[in-house]
C-alpha cells in the first residue's frame, strides 16, 4: 500500500522534474536561437574582412577559406590623397573628446542647481527643462543650421557647430538622469561640509561629483557612444574632406566601392567602430547600469 | 560683475553695509541659479530660439539662397504636406515604420528579458549578446553590414539561391525594403530588453510563489503578474522607442537613399532633403512641424491612457 503511494509519489515527482528539464531545453533553444541572429551579422562582417571579393557574398560560413588581408591593405589607402580611415577617426575624437568633457560638465552644474538649490523661477525653470526631454530633435535640425550657419560655424575646421553647443547641456536627458540621482544622495554630507566653511562650489566638487562618479560614467559613456556614431551632424557642418570623421568617410567608402570592394568596405567600417567595441566591452556594466536607472525612474 | 561673483562664492562673508546685506541675502538665496546658466543660455539659443523661428519659417517661401528678404507669407506648405503626393506618402510610409517598428522591438524586448529573468545559466553571456547591437547599431559601419547582407547580390540572397530557393528582393523591392529598413531597428531591440530586464527584476519572487500555488501557469503569471506590475516601464519604452522611430534618419539614407521609388523615404528624410539638397527652408520646417506635432499627439495620449492602463505601486498606498 504504502509502497504504491510512493510509487506515484515519485512518478509525479518525476514528471515535474521532466517539465522543468523540457522548459528548460525550451528557454535556452529560444535564447540560442535569438543569440544567433543578434551575433551572426557581426560575426559574418569581421569574417568577411579577412575574404577575397570573390569569396565574400558566395557562402554564409563566416570563415575564409583563403584569409587575406587585402581588405585591410585597402582600407589603409588614402582617397584622393586627403584623407583615410584612421585621420578619420582621429578627426572624429577630436570633437567627441571635447564633447563628451564639456557635456559632462555643463550636465553636472545643472542638476546640482536644480536638485539641491531653490531660487526664483525654479520650477518654471525645471518645467522647461523637463519639456526640452519631449522636444524631437528632428524640429531644430533645420532653425539649428541657419542659426549655425549665421554664426559661421557651418563647416569650421575646429566643429564648433558640433562641439559648442554641448557647453550649455544641451543633452537634457542626462541633466535627468543626475537629477534623478541627486535626489537619492542624502543632504548629511554637504551639509556637515558647510558647516566646516566649505562654499557651494567646493561643496560640488569635493562632496557631489565623487558621490555622482557612477552616474557621470554612465553619461560619458553614453554621450561617447551617441557622438561617436552621429551620422547627421558632421553630414550637416563638415564640409572639408580632409576634416571628414570617420562616419562621413564610411558611408563615402560604401558609395564609391561597394560595387566591386566589399572587403575594403567592411574593413573600413570594422575599424570605424573598434574603439567603440573596446569601450563597451571595458565598461559593459555601467551601460547595462546607466540605462536601467535612466528607465526605471522614467 | 566682478564684485557679484565674489559674494556669490562666498555666501558665509558677513556684510559690512547694511544696504548691501539684503542684496546679499537675496543673492544667497538664489545662489542655485549661477549653476543653471549655461543651460539657460543653451536652452534661448540653441532650443527656443531655433524651435521659434522654425515656426515663423514654416510660414513662408524662405529659400537658403534667395535669403530672408525674398521670403513671403505663405501656408502652401502646410497644405502641400497633406496633398502632395510625395510628401503625404512619406507621412504614411512614416506611420507605417514607426507602428511596424514598436510593437516588433517592444515585444521582442520583453519576451527575452522575460527568459532571460528565470534564473538561467549565462544571463551575462547572453545579455551582452543581445545589447551589441543596440551599441552599436547606430552607426554607419552597421547600416553598410545591412546593405552588404541584403542587396541585391548580397549575402543573404546569393545564400537563399546556393539552395535553389528564391528571395525576394529585398532592398529593390518597394514592399520589402521598409521593412528591412525596420528590421534593423528591430535588431537593436538590446537597450529596451535591459529595461525590461532591471523591472523584472524588481518584481517580487512571492507574487510568482503564491500563483504558481494557486495553480496559475508560466503564461498566466506572465500576462497576470508580470505585465500589470512593469506597466511604467512599459509605458516609458513605448514613448521613448515611438519618438525614436518618427525620427528614423540613418536607416533610410544610408541604406536605400529613400527608394526604391520613395518606398523608405520616412519624413526625417524628406525634411533633410527638402532643407539641404533643395534648400527650400519654409517647406522643410513645415514637414518637420507636422512630424513634431503629431510626435507630440502620440505622446500625449500616452501620457492621458496611462491613467487606464499603467500601474504605479505608490499611488496604490495612498
Amino acid at each position: 500500500m504504502s509502497s504504491t503511494k510512493t510509487k506515484t509519489l515519485s512518478q509525479a515527482e518525476a514528471r515535474i522534474r521532466r517539465r522543468r528539464i523540457t522548459q528548460l531545453v525550451v528557454r535556452y533553444a529560444v535564447l540560442i536561437i535569438v543569440g544567433f541572429f543578434m551575433l551572426y551579422p557581426l560575426v559574418w562582417m569581421v569574417g568577411a574582412t579577412f575574404k577575397t571579393n570573390s569569396e565574400i557574398f558566395t557562402t554564409m560560413n563566416p570563415i575564409p577559406t583563403k584569409p587575406t588581408t587585402q581588405g585591410y591593405i585597402d582600407a589603409m589607402n588614402n582617397y584622393g590623397g586627403q584623407i583615410n580611415i584612421f585621420r578619420a577617426l582621429l578627426n572624429t575624437y577630436s570633437y567627441v573628446i571635447p564633447e563628451v568633457i564639456l557635456t559632462v560638465i555643463s550636465s553636472v552644474l545643472t542638476a546640482y542647481g536644480f536638485a539641491r538649490f531653490k531660487f526664483k523661477g525654479h520650477n518654471i525653470f525645471f518645467a522647461l527643462m523637463m519639456a526640452m526631454l519631449f522636444l524631437p530633435q528632428v524640429v531644430l535640425n533645420v532653425p539649428q543650421f541657419l542659426l549655425y550657419n549665421k554664426f559661421g560655424w557651418v563647416g569650421s575646421p575646429l566643429y564648433l557647430a558640433l562641439i559648442v553647443p554641448t557647453a550649455f547641456a544641451t543633452e537634457t536627458y542626462f541633466i535627468f538622469m543626475l537629477v534623478q540621482f541627486l535626489r537619492n544622495i542624502p543632504k548629511d554630507l554637504e551639509e556637515a561640509a558647510e558647516i566646516d566653511g566649505c562654499n557651494v562650489v567646493q561643496t560640488l566638487v569635493k562632496i557631489i561629483v565623487p558621490m555622482l562618479m557612477p552616474a557621470i560614467v554612465s553619461c560619458a559613456l553614453f554621450k561617447f557612444m551617441w557622438s561617436s556614431n552621429d551620422f547627421l551632424g558632421p553630414l550637416l557642418y563638415v564640409k572639408t574632406p580632409a576634416k571628414y570623421p570617420a562616419t562621413i568617410f564610411v558611408k563615402l567608402s560604401m558609395d564609391s566601392d561597394a560595387g566591386f570592394n566589399w572587403n575594403r568596405v567592411l574593413a573600413t567600417s570594422l575599424i570605424s567602430i573598434a574603439p567603440n567595441i573596446v569601450v563597451f566591452f571595458l565598461a559593459q556594466n555601467q551601460f547595462v547600469e546607466g540605462i536601467s536607472a535612466g528607465g526605471v525612474k522614467g | 560683475m566682478r564684485n557679484t561673483m565674489n559674494v556669490g562664492t562666498n555666501p558665509n562673508g558677513s556684510g559690512v553695509y547694511v544696504p548691501k546685506k539684503t542684496f546679499k541675502k537675496a543673492l544667497r538665496n538664489n545662489i542655485g541659479f549661477f549653476f543653471i546658466i549655461p543651460w539657460l543660455i543653451g536652452f534661448c539659443v540653441f532650443k527656443a530660439y531655433p524651435f521659434i523661428s522654425s515656426f515663423i519659417y514654416s510660414f513662408t517661401d524662405y529659400n537658403l539662397f534667395k535669403g530672408t528678404a525674398a521670403m513671403h507669407f505663405t501656408v502652401q506648405n502646410y497644405i502641400d504636406v497633406f496633398t502632395n503626393a510625395t510628401e503625404r506618402n512619406s507621412l504614411i510610409t512614416t506611420f507605417k515604420y514607426a507602428f511596424m517598428t514598436v510593437p516588433l522591438k517592444l515585444v521582442a524586448a520583453l519576451f527575452i528579458a522575460y527568459i532571460l529573468n528565470f534564473k538561467i545559466k549565462g544571463v551575462n553571456f547572453f545579455r551582452t549578446a543581445y545589447y551589441i547591437p543596440s551599441i552599436l547599431g547606430g552607426s554607419v559601419a552597421i547600416a553598410v553590414l545591412w546593405k552588404a547582407l541584403f542587396q541585391d547580390e548580397g549575402l543573404i540572397r546569393t545564400a537563399f539561391a546556393a539552395i535553389g530557393l528564391e528571395a525576394p528582393h529585398f532592398l529593390s523591392n518597394p514592399g520589402w525594403a521598409l521593412f528591412m529598413i525596420c528590421l534593423l531597428r528591430v535588431w537593436q531591440f538590446g537597450s529596451a530588453m535591459v529595461i525590461f530586464l532591471a523591472a523584472l527584476k524588481g518584481v517580487s519572487v512571492d507574487l510568482y510563489e503564491a500563483a504558481s500555488l494557486d495553480g496559475a501557469g508560466k503564461w498566466t503569471q506572465f500576462f497576470h503578474i508580470t505585465v500589470p506590475i512593469i506597466t511604467p516601464v512599459i509605458f516609458y519604452n513605448l514613448v521613448t522607442q515611438l519618438v525614436q522611430a518618427f525620427q528614423e534618419f540613418n536607416g533610410p539614407y544610408i541604406i536605400t537613399q529613400g527608394g526604391p521609388l520613395g518606398s523608405t523615404t520616412l519624413m526625417s528624410l524628406l525634411v533633410y532633403n527638402n532643407a539641404f539638397t533643395s534648400y527650400n527652408m519654409g517647406k522643410a520646417c513645415a514637414e518637420a512641424w507636422v512630424l513634431f506635432v503629431i510626435l507630440m499627439v502620440f505622446t500625449a495620449i500616452a501620457f492621458w491612457s496611462q491613467n487606464h492602463w499603467v500601474y504605479y505601486a505608490d499611488d496604490e498606498g495612498k
